[in-house]
Protein backbone atom coordinates (compact mmCIF):
# COMPACT_ATOMS: atom_id res chain seq x y z
CA UNK A 1 0.00 0.00 0.00
CA UNK A 2 1.28 3.63 -0.20
CA UNK A 3 1.88 5.90 2.99
CA UNK A 4 3.19 8.74 4.54
CA UNK A 5 6.80 7.61 5.34
CA UNK A 6 8.95 9.58 7.56
CA UNK A 7 12.71 9.27 6.64
CA UNK A 8 14.35 12.58 8.46
CA UNK A 9 13.79 15.61 9.64
CA UNK A 10 11.52 17.62 6.85
CA UNK A 11 12.01 14.14 4.63
CA UNK A 12 8.70 12.86 4.01
CA UNK A 13 7.86 10.43 1.17
CA UNK A 14 5.16 8.87 -0.24
CA UNK A 15 6.18 4.85 0.05
CA UNK A 16 5.56 1.76 -0.86
CA UNK A 17 4.84 -0.37 1.87
CA UNK A 18 3.88 -3.51 3.21
CA UNK A 19 -0.10 -3.84 4.09
CA UNK A 20 -0.74 -4.08 7.54
CA UNK A 21 -1.38 -7.26 9.42
CA UNK A 22 -3.64 -8.76 12.68
CA UNK A 23 -1.19 -9.06 15.23
CA UNK A 24 -3.27 -8.98 18.18
CA UNK A 25 -6.90 -10.31 18.72
CA UNK A 26 -7.88 -7.37 19.63
CA UNK A 27 -7.12 -5.99 16.34
CA UNK A 28 -8.70 -4.54 12.99
CA UNK A 29 -7.85 -2.58 9.76
CA UNK A 30 -9.38 -0.46 8.25
CA UNK A 31 -9.17 0.73 4.48
CA UNK A 32 -8.76 4.45 5.16
CA UNK A 33 -11.20 7.25 3.58
CA UNK A 34 -9.46 10.52 4.38
CA UNK A 35 -7.15 11.30 6.59
CA UNK A 36 -5.09 14.80 7.44
CA UNK A 37 -1.82 16.75 8.36
CA UNK A 38 -2.12 18.04 12.09
CA UNK A 39 -0.50 20.48 13.97
CA UNK A 40 1.71 18.26 16.12
CA UNK A 41 2.84 16.25 12.58
CA UNK A 42 4.80 19.44 11.73
CA UNK A 43 6.72 18.99 15.05
CA UNK A 44 7.76 15.44 13.69
CA UNK A 45 8.06 17.07 10.39
CA UNK A 46 10.92 19.28 11.64
CA UNK A 47 12.38 16.84 13.89
CA UNK A 48 11.52 18.63 17.25
CA UNK A 49 10.31 15.72 19.16
CA UNK A 50 12.73 12.73 19.53
CA UNK A 51 12.23 9.16 19.36
CA UNK A 52 11.13 9.02 15.72
CA UNK A 53 13.02 6.74 13.10
CA UNK A 54 13.50 6.14 9.09
CA UNK A 55 10.75 4.13 8.25
CA UNK A 56 7.87 5.30 10.45
CA UNK A 57 4.43 5.62 8.99
CA UNK A 58 2.94 9.79 10.11
CA UNK A 59 -0.33 10.30 10.66
CA UNK A 60 -2.77 10.15 13.86
CA UNK A 61 -6.25 12.16 12.59
CA UNK A 62 -7.84 9.15 10.12
CA UNK A 63 -11.01 7.52 9.55
CA UNK A 64 -12.38 4.89 7.29
CA UNK A 65 -14.18 1.35 7.03
CA UNK A 66 -13.56 -1.75 8.64
CA UNK A 67 -12.23 -4.75 6.47
CA UNK A 68 -10.79 -6.83 9.03
CA UNK A 69 -11.37 -7.94 12.99
CA UNK A 70 -9.16 -9.84 15.19
CA UNK A 71 -10.90 -12.53 17.28
CA UNK A 72 -10.76 -10.80 20.75
CA UNK A 73 -12.96 -7.92 19.18
CA UNK A 74 -16.17 -9.71 19.44
CA UNK A 75 -19.34 -7.98 18.64
CA UNK A 76 -17.87 -4.47 19.56
CA UNK A 77 -16.77 -3.83 15.75
CA UNK A 78 -17.63 -5.87 12.32
CA UNK A 79 -16.66 -5.41 8.88
CA UNK A 80 -18.21 -2.83 7.51
CA UNK A 81 -18.70 -0.50 9.88
CA UNK A 82 -17.26 3.28 9.17
CA UNK A 83 -15.10 4.51 12.23
CA UNK A 84 -13.05 7.48 13.00
CA UNK A 85 -10.12 6.53 14.89
CA UNK A 86 -9.08 8.36 17.41
CA UNK A 87 -5.36 9.41 17.95
CA UNK A 88 -4.76 7.90 21.53
CA UNK A 89 -4.73 4.03 21.91
CA UNK A 90 -6.79 2.98 24.70
CA UNK A 91 -7.67 -0.22 25.94
CA UNK A 92 -10.84 0.88 27.96
CA UNK A 93 -10.29 -1.50 30.87
CA UNK A 94 -7.38 0.21 32.77
CA UNK A 95 -7.60 2.43 36.20
CA UNK A 96 -6.97 5.04 34.00
CA UNK A 97 -9.30 4.22 30.96
CA UNK A 98 -12.47 3.70 33.25
CA UNK A 99 -11.85 7.02 34.69
CA UNK A 100 -11.74 8.66 31.12
CA UNK A 101 -8.26 9.79 31.66
CA UNK A 102 -7.99 8.27 27.81
CA UNK A 103 -4.66 9.90 26.81
CA UNK A 104 -2.74 8.12 29.80
CA UNK A 105 -4.09 4.59 28.82
CA UNK A 106 -1.78 2.63 31.21
CA UNK A 107 -1.74 -0.34 28.82
CA UNK A 108 -1.46 0.43 25.09
CA UNK A 109 2.04 2.16 25.16
CA UNK A 110 3.83 -0.64 23.95
CA UNK A 111 6.89 0.69 24.61
CA UNK A 112 6.49 1.74 27.98
CA UNK A 113 10.33 1.08 29.66
CA UNK A 114 11.40 4.92 26.99
CA UNK A 115 8.24 6.63 27.91
CA UNK A 116 8.53 5.32 32.19
CA UNK A 117 12.34 6.43 31.67
CA UNK A 118 11.68 10.03 29.50
CA UNK A 119 8.73 11.07 31.75
CA UNK A 120 8.21 9.14 34.84
CA UNK A 121 5.27 7.52 33.46
CA UNK A 122 4.17 6.17 30.31
CA UNK A 123 1.22 7.70 28.63
CA UNK A 124 -0.92 6.01 25.92
CA UNK A 125 -0.06 4.42 22.59
CA UNK A 126 -0.16 7.25 19.75
CA UNK A 127 -0.60 6.19 16.44
CA UNK A 128 2.71 7.70 14.54
CA UNK A 129 3.58 9.55 16.81
CA UNK A 130 7.06 8.54 18.23
CA UNK A 131 8.53 5.05 19.48
CA UNK A 132 7.82 7.07 22.96
CA UNK A 133 4.15 6.32 22.56
CA UNK A 134 4.81 3.08 21.12
CA UNK A 135 6.01 3.61 17.50
CA UNK A 136 2.67 2.22 16.25
CA UNK A 137 2.54 3.03 12.21
CA UNK A 138 0.31 6.25 11.67
CA UNK A 139 -2.72 6.26 9.43
CA UNK A 140 -1.54 8.47 6.27
CA UNK A 141 -2.11 5.80 4.78
CA UNK A 142 -4.58 3.21 2.74
CA UNK A 143 -4.97 0.91 5.58
CA UNK A 144 -4.30 1.08 9.55
CA UNK A 145 -4.17 -1.49 11.74
CA UNK A 146 -6.16 -0.10 14.74
CA UNK A 147 -4.74 -1.99 18.08
CA UNK A 148 -7.22 -2.57 20.97
CA UNK A 149 -9.84 -1.78 18.50
CA UNK A 150 -13.08 -2.92 20.33
CA UNK A 151 -12.52 0.06 22.39
CA UNK A 152 -10.52 2.49 19.98
CA UNK A 153 -13.03 3.71 17.52
CA UNK A 154 -15.75 6.17 17.23
CA UNK A 155 -18.41 4.58 15.40
CA UNK A 156 -20.26 7.28 13.15
CA UNK A 157 -23.15 6.94 11.38
CA UNK A 158 -23.62 6.51 7.01
CA UNK A 159 -25.20 9.56 5.55
CA UNK A 160 -22.77 12.31 6.75
CA UNK A 161 -19.83 13.10 5.02
CA UNK A 162 -15.92 12.31 5.82
CA UNK A 163 -15.25 15.86 6.00
CA UNK A 164 -17.67 16.49 9.17
CA UNK A 165 -16.37 13.93 11.01
CA UNK A 166 -13.05 13.45 10.48
CA UNK A 167 -11.89 15.51 12.95
CA UNK A 168 -13.59 13.51 15.84
CA UNK A 169 -9.87 11.95 15.72
CA UNK A 170 -8.19 15.11 16.92
CA UNK A 171 -8.29 18.71 16.61
CA UNK A 172 -12.23 18.69 17.22
CA UNK A 173 -12.09 17.01 20.75
CA UNK A 174 -8.64 18.81 21.04
CA UNK A 175 -10.24 21.86 21.28
CA UNK A 176 -12.97 21.38 23.04
CA UNK A 177 -11.35 20.02 26.09
CA UNK A 178 -8.87 23.12 26.15
CA UNK A 179 -12.07 25.28 26.45
CA UNK A 180 -13.83 22.83 28.74
CA UNK A 181 -10.48 22.60 31.01
CA UNK A 182 -11.27 26.33 31.23
CA UNK A 183 -14.41 25.98 33.57
CA UNK A 184 -16.29 28.62 31.49
CA UNK A 185 -18.90 31.24 33.13
CA UNK A 186 -20.52 33.35 30.80
CA UNK A 187 -19.37 36.33 32.19
CA UNK A 188 -15.77 34.88 30.88
CA UNK A 189 -13.23 36.68 28.46
CA UNK A 190 -11.17 33.47 26.83
CA UNK A 191 -8.22 34.21 25.05
CA UNK A 192 -6.61 32.31 22.43
CA UNK A 193 -3.27 32.32 21.11
CA UNK A 194 -2.78 30.60 17.75
CA UNK A 195 -5.40 30.07 15.23
CA UNK A 196 -4.27 26.76 13.35
CA UNK A 197 -7.02 24.32 13.15
CA UNK A 198 -6.64 23.26 16.74
CA UNK A 199 -7.30 26.95 18.32
CA UNK A 200 -10.27 27.30 15.43
CA UNK A 201 -12.09 24.09 17.07
CA UNK A 202 -11.14 25.61 20.66
CA UNK A 203 -12.54 28.95 19.17
CA UNK A 204 -15.89 27.95 18.08
CA UNK A 205 -15.70 25.74 21.36
CA UNK A 206 -15.49 28.63 23.71
CA UNK A 207 -18.63 29.79 22.11
CA UNK A 208 -20.48 26.76 22.31
CA UNK A 209 -20.00 26.79 25.84
CA UNK A 210 -20.76 30.20 26.42
CA UNK A 211 -17.60 32.57 26.36
CA UNK A 212 -18.80 36.28 26.54
CA UNK A 213 -16.25 37.08 24.69
CA UNK A 214 -13.90 35.21 22.81
CA UNK A 215 -10.15 36.93 21.38
CA UNK A 216 -7.79 35.00 18.88
CA UNK A 217 -4.35 35.66 18.55
CA UNK A 218 -2.34 34.98 15.30
CA UNK A 219 -0.34 36.70 13.07
CA UNK A 220 -2.01 34.98 9.57
CA UNK A 221 -4.93 36.93 7.84
CA UNK A 222 -6.77 33.90 6.23
CA UNK A 223 -6.62 32.40 9.93
CA UNK A 224 -7.80 35.35 11.87
CA UNK A 225 -10.39 36.00 9.71
CA UNK A 226 -11.32 32.48 10.06
CA UNK A 227 -11.59 33.44 13.59
CA UNK A 228 -13.51 36.44 12.75
CA UNK A 229 -16.15 34.75 11.31
CA UNK A 230 -17.07 32.48 14.26
CA UNK A 231 -17.39 35.99 16.48
CA UNK A 232 -13.75 36.12 18.10
CA UNK A 233 -12.36 39.62 18.60
CA UNK A 234 -8.53 39.56 16.92
CA UNK A 235 -5.03 40.54 17.33
CA UNK A 236 -2.79 40.46 14.81
CA UNK A 237 0.47 39.91 16.87
CA UNK A 238 2.42 41.50 13.76
CA UNK A 239 0.64 44.53 14.08
CA UNK A 240 -0.04 45.49 17.44
CA UNK A 241 0.54 44.41 21.26
CA UNK A 242 -0.56 41.45 22.13
CA UNK A 243 -0.37 42.70 26.12
CA UNK A 244 -2.18 45.92 25.63
CA UNK A 245 -4.89 45.01 23.50
CA UNK A 246 -5.42 42.59 25.86
CA UNK A 247 -5.78 44.64 28.49
CA UNK A 248 -8.07 47.19 26.53
CA UNK A 249 -10.32 44.53 25.63
CA UNK A 250 -11.00 43.59 29.31
CA UNK A 251 -11.09 46.83 31.13
CA UNK A 252 -7.55 46.35 32.21
CA UNK A 253 -8.21 42.91 33.88
CA UNK A 254 -7.04 40.58 31.86
CA UNK A 255 -8.56 37.61 30.07
CA UNK A 256 -9.61 34.77 33.03
CA UNK A 257 -8.61 31.99 30.58
CA UNK A 258 -5.91 31.57 28.39
CA UNK A 259 -5.96 28.66 25.66
CA UNK A 260 -2.65 28.07 24.27
CA UNK A 261 -2.92 26.36 20.86
CA UNK A 262 0.44 27.05 19.66
CA UNK A 263 2.78 25.04 21.78
CA UNK A 264 6.73 23.93 21.40
CA UNK A 265 7.29 26.15 18.17
CA UNK A 266 6.16 29.88 18.66
CA UNK A 267 6.93 32.14 16.12
CA UNK A 268 10.56 33.66 16.40
CA UNK A 269 10.58 37.34 16.00
CA UNK A 270 12.89 40.16 16.74
CA UNK A 271 10.34 41.66 18.72
CA UNK A 272 10.45 38.98 21.23
CA UNK A 273 14.01 38.93 22.63
CA UNK A 274 13.15 35.49 24.32
CA UNK A 275 12.06 33.68 21.19
CA UNK A 276 15.60 34.32 19.95
CA UNK A 277 17.00 33.27 22.96
CA UNK A 278 14.75 29.86 22.64
CA UNK A 279 15.05 29.28 19.14
CA UNK A 280 19.24 29.60 19.31
CA UNK A 281 18.87 27.09 23.02
CA UNK A 282 17.06 24.93 21.16
CA UNK A 283 19.86 24.65 17.89
CA UNK A 284 22.57 23.54 20.56
CA UNK A 285 19.81 20.89 22.54
CA UNK A 286 19.83 23.55 25.43
CA UNK A 287 16.08 23.71 25.38
CA UNK A 288 13.51 21.64 23.89
CA UNK A 289 10.09 23.95 23.69
CA UNK A 290 9.97 27.93 22.96
CA UNK A 291 7.38 28.44 25.48
CA UNK A 292 6.71 32.23 24.62
CA UNK A 293 2.99 31.33 24.91
CA UNK A 294 2.97 30.41 27.93
CA UNK A 295 5.06 32.82 29.35
CA UNK A 296 2.89 35.80 28.04
CA UNK A 297 -0.42 33.85 29.03
CA UNK A 298 1.06 34.00 32.49
CA UNK A 299 1.97 37.63 32.57
CA UNK A 300 -1.31 38.89 31.48
CA UNK A 301 -3.93 35.97 32.73
CA UNK A 302 -6.37 37.27 35.35
CA UNK A 303 -5.07 36.59 39.00
CA UNK A 304 -7.17 32.98 39.82
CA UNK A 305 -7.52 32.21 36.03
CA UNK A 306 -7.06 29.09 34.19
CA UNK A 307 -4.26 28.71 31.81
CA UNK A 308 -5.46 25.62 29.30
CA UNK A 309 -2.27 24.17 26.77
CA UNK A 310 -3.53 22.11 24.11
CA UNK A 311 -0.44 22.85 22.61
CA UNK A 312 2.21 20.42 22.51
CA UNK A 313 5.51 20.84 24.38
CA UNK A 314 7.98 17.86 23.96
CA UNK A 315 10.93 18.34 26.87
CA UNK A 316 12.46 21.26 28.72
CA UNK A 317 11.10 24.95 29.09
CA UNK A 318 13.26 27.98 30.62
CA UNK A 319 12.31 31.00 32.09
CA UNK A 320 9.05 30.23 32.89
CA UNK A 321 7.74 32.94 34.93
CA UNK A 322 6.77 30.57 38.21
CA UNK A 323 7.10 33.50 40.15
CA UNK A 324 3.74 35.32 38.94
CA UNK A 325 1.91 32.10 38.04
CA UNK A 326 1.71 31.09 41.95
CA UNK A 327 1.38 34.36 42.99
CA UNK A 328 -1.40 35.29 41.10
CA UNK A 329 -2.95 32.01 42.00
CA UNK A 330 -3.44 30.60 38.09
CA UNK A 331 -4.26 27.15 37.43
CA UNK A 332 -2.92 25.40 34.39
CA UNK A 333 -4.20 22.14 32.86
CA UNK A 334 -3.30 20.58 29.91
CA UNK A 335 -2.90 17.21 28.46
CA UNK A 336 -2.93 15.19 25.20
CA UNK A 337 -6.43 14.34 24.54
CA UNK A 338 -8.62 12.06 26.21
CA UNK A 339 -10.68 11.76 22.85
CA UNK A 340 -13.47 9.61 23.43
CA UNK A 341 -14.40 11.03 26.74
CA UNK A 342 -16.17 14.07 24.54
CA UNK A 343 -16.67 12.22 21.21
CA UNK A 344 -20.19 11.06 21.91
CA UNK A 345 -21.21 14.52 22.55
CA UNK A 346 -19.50 15.92 20.11
CA UNK A 347 -21.13 13.57 17.32
CA UNK A 348 -24.66 14.38 18.36
CA UNK A 349 -23.69 17.81 17.93
CA UNK A 350 -22.57 17.57 14.80
CA UNK A 351 -25.61 15.21 14.17
CA UNK A 352 -27.63 18.05 14.99
CA UNK A 353 -25.83 20.32 12.92
CA UNK A 354 -24.59 22.48 15.83
CA UNK A 355 -21.46 22.61 14.31
CA UNK A 356 -19.54 21.63 11.26
CA UNK A 357 -15.96 21.07 11.56
CA UNK A 358 -15.46 20.98 7.87
CA UNK A 359 -15.19 24.94 8.16
CA UNK A 360 -11.71 24.52 8.62
CA UNK A 361 -10.48 22.77 5.34
CA UNK A 362 -8.93 24.10 2.78
CA UNK A 363 -7.04 21.93 0.70
CA UNK A 364 -8.10 18.32 -0.42
CA UNK A 365 -6.08 16.33 -2.22
CA UNK A 366 -4.58 12.33 -3.23
CA UNK A 367 -2.65 10.87 -0.39
CA UNK A 368 0.62 10.96 -3.23
CA UNK A 369 0.68 14.49 -2.88
CA UNK A 370 1.10 14.24 1.23
CA UNK A 371 4.88 15.57 1.21
CA UNK A 372 4.29 18.64 -0.86
CA UNK A 373 1.31 19.36 1.32
CA UNK A 374 3.71 19.14 4.44
CA UNK A 375 5.25 21.66 3.51
CA UNK A 376 2.97 23.71 2.02
CA UNK A 377 1.22 23.95 5.77
CA UNK A 378 4.28 24.25 7.28
CA UNK A 379 4.89 27.37 5.03
CA UNK A 380 1.58 28.77 5.32
CA UNK A 381 1.57 29.24 1.35
CA UNK A 382 -1.63 29.64 -0.47
CA UNK A 383 -3.86 30.77 2.95
CA UNK A 384 -3.46 26.29 4.05
CA UNK A 385 -5.21 25.83 6.86
CA UNK A 386 -6.17 22.39 7.54
CA UNK A 387 -5.08 19.47 4.88
CA UNK A 388 -7.42 16.39 3.83
CA UNK A 389 -5.69 13.45 2.19
CA UNK A 390 -7.46 11.13 0.24
CA UNK A 391 -5.69 7.63 -0.33
CA UNK B 1 18.38 0.28 1.23
CA UNK B 2 16.01 0.41 3.70
CA UNK B 3 17.51 -2.45 5.06
CA UNK B 4 17.97 -1.40 8.79
CA UNK B 5 15.43 0.69 9.28
CA UNK B 6 12.80 -2.45 8.00
CA UNK B 7 14.85 -4.89 10.53
CA UNK B 8 14.17 -2.64 13.49
CA UNK B 9 10.06 -2.78 12.73
CA UNK B 10 7.71 -4.61 15.27
CA UNK B 11 6.95 -7.32 13.37
CA UNK B 12 3.77 -7.10 11.02
CA UNK B 13 4.25 -3.62 11.13
CA UNK B 14 4.61 -2.52 7.40
CA UNK B 15 8.30 -2.61 6.01
CA UNK B 16 9.22 -0.12 2.86
CA UNK B 17 9.21 -2.27 0.17
CA UNK B 18 9.64 0.35 -2.66
CA UNK B 19 11.07 4.25 -1.80
CA UNK B 20 8.49 7.42 -2.96
CA UNK B 21 10.99 10.22 -4.41
CA UNK B 22 12.25 12.90 -1.78
CA UNK B 23 11.68 16.36 -1.47
CA UNK B 24 15.13 17.21 -0.38
CA UNK B 25 17.16 19.61 -3.60
CA UNK B 26 20.29 19.60 -4.19
CA UNK B 27 20.73 23.01 -2.62
CA UNK B 28 19.46 21.35 0.36
CA UNK B 29 22.30 18.50 0.47
CA UNK B 30 24.48 21.58 -0.28
CA UNK B 31 23.86 23.83 2.77
CA UNK B 32 24.39 20.11 5.04
CA UNK B 33 27.54 19.64 3.62
CA UNK B 34 28.62 23.09 4.44
CA UNK B 35 26.94 23.09 7.97
CA UNK B 36 29.02 19.75 8.50
CA UNK B 37 32.36 21.02 7.25
CA UNK B 38 31.57 24.51 9.48
CA UNK B 39 31.26 22.25 11.90
CA UNK B 40 34.41 20.51 11.70
CA UNK B 41 36.53 23.77 10.79
CA UNK B 42 35.42 25.04 13.85
CA UNK B 43 36.29 22.36 16.12
CA UNK B 44 39.64 22.93 15.10
CA UNK B 45 40.06 26.47 15.05
CA UNK B 46 38.38 25.89 18.78
CA UNK B 47 40.90 22.75 19.93
CA UNK B 48 43.90 23.60 17.96
CA UNK B 49 44.46 27.51 17.32
CA UNK B 50 48.33 27.32 17.31
CA UNK B 51 48.50 25.15 14.44
CA UNK B 52 46.40 27.54 12.73
CA UNK B 53 48.20 30.76 13.75
CA UNK B 54 51.27 29.27 13.09
CA UNK B 55 50.41 27.91 9.89
CA UNK B 56 49.56 31.53 8.96
CA UNK B 57 52.23 33.25 10.35
CA UNK B 58 49.82 35.05 12.52
CA UNK B 59 51.31 33.59 15.81
CA UNK B 60 49.43 35.70 18.80
CA UNK B 61 46.10 35.94 17.43
CA UNK B 62 44.56 32.52 19.46
CA UNK B 63 42.23 33.82 21.26
CA UNK B 64 40.41 35.59 17.65
CA UNK B 65 40.90 32.25 15.90
CA UNK B 66 38.99 30.40 18.66
CA UNK B 67 36.26 32.98 18.86
CA UNK B 68 35.77 32.02 15.07
CA UNK B 69 35.93 28.45 15.58
CA UNK B 70 33.41 29.38 18.09
CA UNK B 71 31.08 31.11 15.79
CA UNK B 72 32.14 28.76 12.70
CA UNK B 73 30.21 25.83 15.15
CA UNK B 74 27.50 27.90 15.52
CA UNK B 75 26.45 28.93 11.82
CA UNK B 76 27.13 24.97 11.04
CA UNK B 77 24.74 23.77 13.97
CA UNK B 78 22.09 26.35 12.44
CA UNK B 79 22.56 25.53 8.70
CA UNK B 80 21.69 21.83 9.61
CA UNK B 81 18.55 22.68 11.41
CA UNK B 82 15.18 23.93 9.97
CA UNK B 83 16.46 27.66 10.14
CA UNK B 84 19.08 26.77 7.51
CA UNK B 85 19.11 29.77 5.36
CA UNK B 86 19.52 32.26 8.57
CA UNK B 87 22.50 29.93 9.32
CA UNK B 88 23.99 29.95 5.52
CA UNK B 89 23.81 33.67 6.06
CA UNK B 90 25.83 33.68 9.16
CA UNK B 91 28.54 31.88 7.24
CA UNK B 92 28.38 34.52 4.16
CA UNK B 93 28.76 37.40 6.92
CA UNK B 94 31.62 34.71 8.58
CA UNK B 95 33.20 34.09 5.52
CA UNK B 96 33.83 38.13 5.36
CA UNK B 97 35.26 38.06 9.03
CA UNK B 98 37.77 35.31 7.46
CA UNK B 99 39.06 37.23 4.96
CA UNK B 100 39.13 40.45 6.99
CA UNK B 101 41.28 38.90 9.33
CA UNK B 102 43.20 37.19 6.75
CA UNK B 103 44.08 40.11 5.02
CA UNK B 104 45.31 41.58 8.26
CA UNK B 105 48.40 39.01 8.23
CA UNK B 106 49.21 39.12 4.82
CA UNK B 107 51.58 41.58 5.57
CA UNK B 108 55.33 41.90 3.28
CA UNK B 109 57.17 40.49 6.60
CA UNK B 110 54.98 37.29 7.31
CA UNK B 111 57.02 34.63 6.09
CA UNK B 112 53.97 32.46 5.54
CA UNK B 113 52.38 34.42 2.76
CA UNK B 114 51.93 31.81 0.44
CA UNK B 115 49.43 29.96 3.08
CA UNK B 116 47.50 33.05 3.53
CA UNK B 117 47.29 33.37 0.03
CA UNK B 118 46.06 29.78 -0.33
CA UNK B 119 43.25 30.35 2.98
CA UNK B 120 41.83 33.67 1.28
CA UNK B 121 41.44 31.79 -2.20
CA UNK B 122 39.72 28.81 0.12
CA UNK B 123 37.53 31.29 2.19
CA UNK B 124 36.95 32.81 -1.41
CA UNK B 125 35.32 29.86 -2.64
CA UNK B 126 33.45 28.70 0.05
CA UNK B 127 31.63 32.06 0.29
CA UNK B 128 30.57 31.40 -3.31
CA UNK B 129 29.16 28.22 -2.41
CA UNK B 130 27.46 29.41 0.89
CA UNK B 131 26.24 32.39 -1.35
CA UNK B 132 24.54 30.28 -3.66
CA UNK B 133 23.29 28.29 -0.93
CA UNK B 134 21.45 31.06 0.40
CA UNK B 135 20.30 32.39 -2.25
CA UNK B 136 18.88 28.94 -3.05
CA UNK B 137 17.42 27.77 0.07
CA UNK B 138 15.32 30.88 0.54
CA UNK B 139 12.31 29.83 2.97
CA UNK B 140 9.28 29.61 0.67
CA UNK B 141 6.55 31.12 3.07
CA UNK B 142 4.78 33.71 1.33
CA UNK B 143 6.07 37.56 2.04
CA UNK B 144 3.91 39.93 4.38
CA UNK B 145 2.40 41.48 2.14
CA UNK B 146 1.03 38.59 -0.28
CA UNK B 147 -2.08 38.14 -1.29
CA UNK B 148 -4.15 35.89 0.87
CA UNK B 149 -7.49 34.08 0.24
CA UNK B 150 -9.33 35.01 3.50
CA UNK B 151 -12.35 32.87 5.11
CA UNK B 152 -14.86 35.49 6.47
CA UNK B 153 -18.03 32.80 5.94
CA UNK B 154 -16.52 30.02 7.24
CA UNK B 155 -18.00 30.01 10.91
CA UNK B 156 -18.48 26.18 11.37
CA UNK B 157 -21.92 27.07 12.85
CA UNK B 158 -24.55 26.26 9.93
CA UNK B 159 -27.52 27.92 11.71
CA UNK B 160 -25.34 31.14 12.30
CA UNK B 161 -23.21 32.58 15.19
CA UNK B 162 -25.83 33.98 16.75
CA UNK B 163 -27.74 30.99 16.79
CA UNK B 164 -24.66 29.18 17.94
CA UNK B 165 -24.42 32.09 21.08
CA UNK B 166 -28.27 31.50 22.10
CA UNK B 167 -27.55 27.69 22.06
CA UNK B 168 -24.94 28.07 24.18
CA UNK B 169 -26.92 30.15 27.32
CA UNK B 170 -29.93 28.33 26.82
CA UNK B 171 -27.56 25.01 27.30
CA UNK B 172 -26.47 26.91 30.61
CA UNK B 173 -29.60 28.19 31.82
CA UNK B 174 -30.29 24.60 31.54
CA UNK B 175 -27.92 23.43 33.63
CA UNK B 176 -28.36 26.18 36.56
CA UNK B 177 -31.84 25.26 36.47
CA UNK B 178 -31.20 21.83 36.64
CA UNK B 179 -29.19 22.70 39.81
CA UNK B 180 -31.84 24.74 41.91
CA UNK B 181 -34.56 22.64 41.35
N1 LIG C 1 -3.16 18.25 23.12
C1 LIG C 1 -3.44 17.55 22.02
O1 LIG C 1 -3.96 16.46 22.13
C2 LIG C 1 -3.17 18.13 20.69
C3 LIG C 1 -3.85 17.67 19.57
C4 LIG C 1 -3.62 18.26 18.33
C5 LIG C 1 -2.70 19.29 18.22
N2 LIG C 1 -2.03 19.72 19.32
C6 LIG C 1 -1.06 20.81 19.27
O2 LIG C 1 -1.73 22.05 19.13
C7 LIG C 1 -0.85 22.99 18.52
C8 LIG C 1 -1.53 23.69 17.37
O3 LIG C 1 -1.87 22.77 16.36
P1 LIG C 1 -2.38 23.28 14.94
O4 LIG C 1 -2.74 22.08 14.14
O5 LIG C 1 -3.41 24.31 15.11
O6 LIG C 1 -0.98 23.86 14.38
P2 LIG C 1 -0.59 25.08 13.42
O7 LIG C 1 0.88 25.04 13.36
O8 LIG C 1 -1.36 25.04 12.18
O9 LIG C 1 -1.05 26.38 14.23
C9 LIG C 1 -0.27 27.12 15.09
C10 LIG C 1 -0.65 28.59 14.92
O10 LIG C 1 -0.03 29.35 15.95
C11 LIG C 1 0.38 30.59 15.41
N3 LIG C 1 1.41 31.13 16.29
C12 LIG C 1 2.73 30.87 16.31
N4 LIG C 1 3.34 31.56 17.27
C13 LIG C 1 2.39 32.30 17.89
C14 LIG C 1 2.41 33.23 18.96
N5 LIG C 1 3.54 33.52 19.60
N6 LIG C 1 1.24 33.81 19.34
C15 LIG C 1 0.08 33.51 18.70
N7 LIG C 1 0.01 32.64 17.66
C16 LIG C 1 1.16 32.04 17.27
C17 LIG C 1 0.83 30.23 14.02
O11 LIG C 1 0.82 31.37 13.16
C18 LIG C 1 -0.20 29.19 13.60
O12 LIG C 1 -1.30 29.75 12.94
C19 LIG C 1 0.39 22.20 18.12
O13 LIG C 1 1.39 22.34 19.11
C20 LIG C 1 -0.11 20.79 18.12
O14 LIG C 1 0.93 19.87 18.33
C21 LIG C 1 -2.27 19.15 20.54
ZN1 LIG D 1 -2.98 15.97 16.05
ZN1 LIG E 1 -6.42 1.91 29.33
Amino acid sequence: MKALVWHGKEDIRCDTVTDPEIQDPRDAIIKVTSCAICGSDLHLFHNFIPGMMPGDIMGHETMGEVVEVGCGVDSKLKKGDRIVVPFTIICGECDQCKRGNFSVCETTNRKKHLADKVFGHSTAGLFGYTHLTGGYPGGQAEYLRVPFADATHIKVPAGIPDEQLLFLSDIFPTGWQAAVQCDIVPTDTVAIWGCGPVGQMAIRSAILLGANQVIAIDCLPERLSMAEAAGATTINFENESVLERLKELTDGKGPEKCIDCVGMESHVSASWPDTLLDRAKQMVMLESDRPHVLREMIYVCRPGGIISVPGVYSGFSDKLPMGAFMNKGLTMRTGQTHVNRWTDDLLRRIEQGEIDPSFVITHTVPLEQGPEMYQMFRDKRDSCVKVVLKP
Amino acid sequence: MFHFSNIVRSKGDPKIVEGGPSLKQPPDQLARALGWLGIGLGITEFLAPRRVTEALGMEGRETLVRAFGLREILAGVMSLSVDRNAGLWARVGGDGLDAAALLSGLTSDNPKKGNIALALLMVGGIAMLDYRAAQDTKPRRPPPNARRKLYPNRSGFPKGVQAAKGRAKEMIQHKTAGVTS
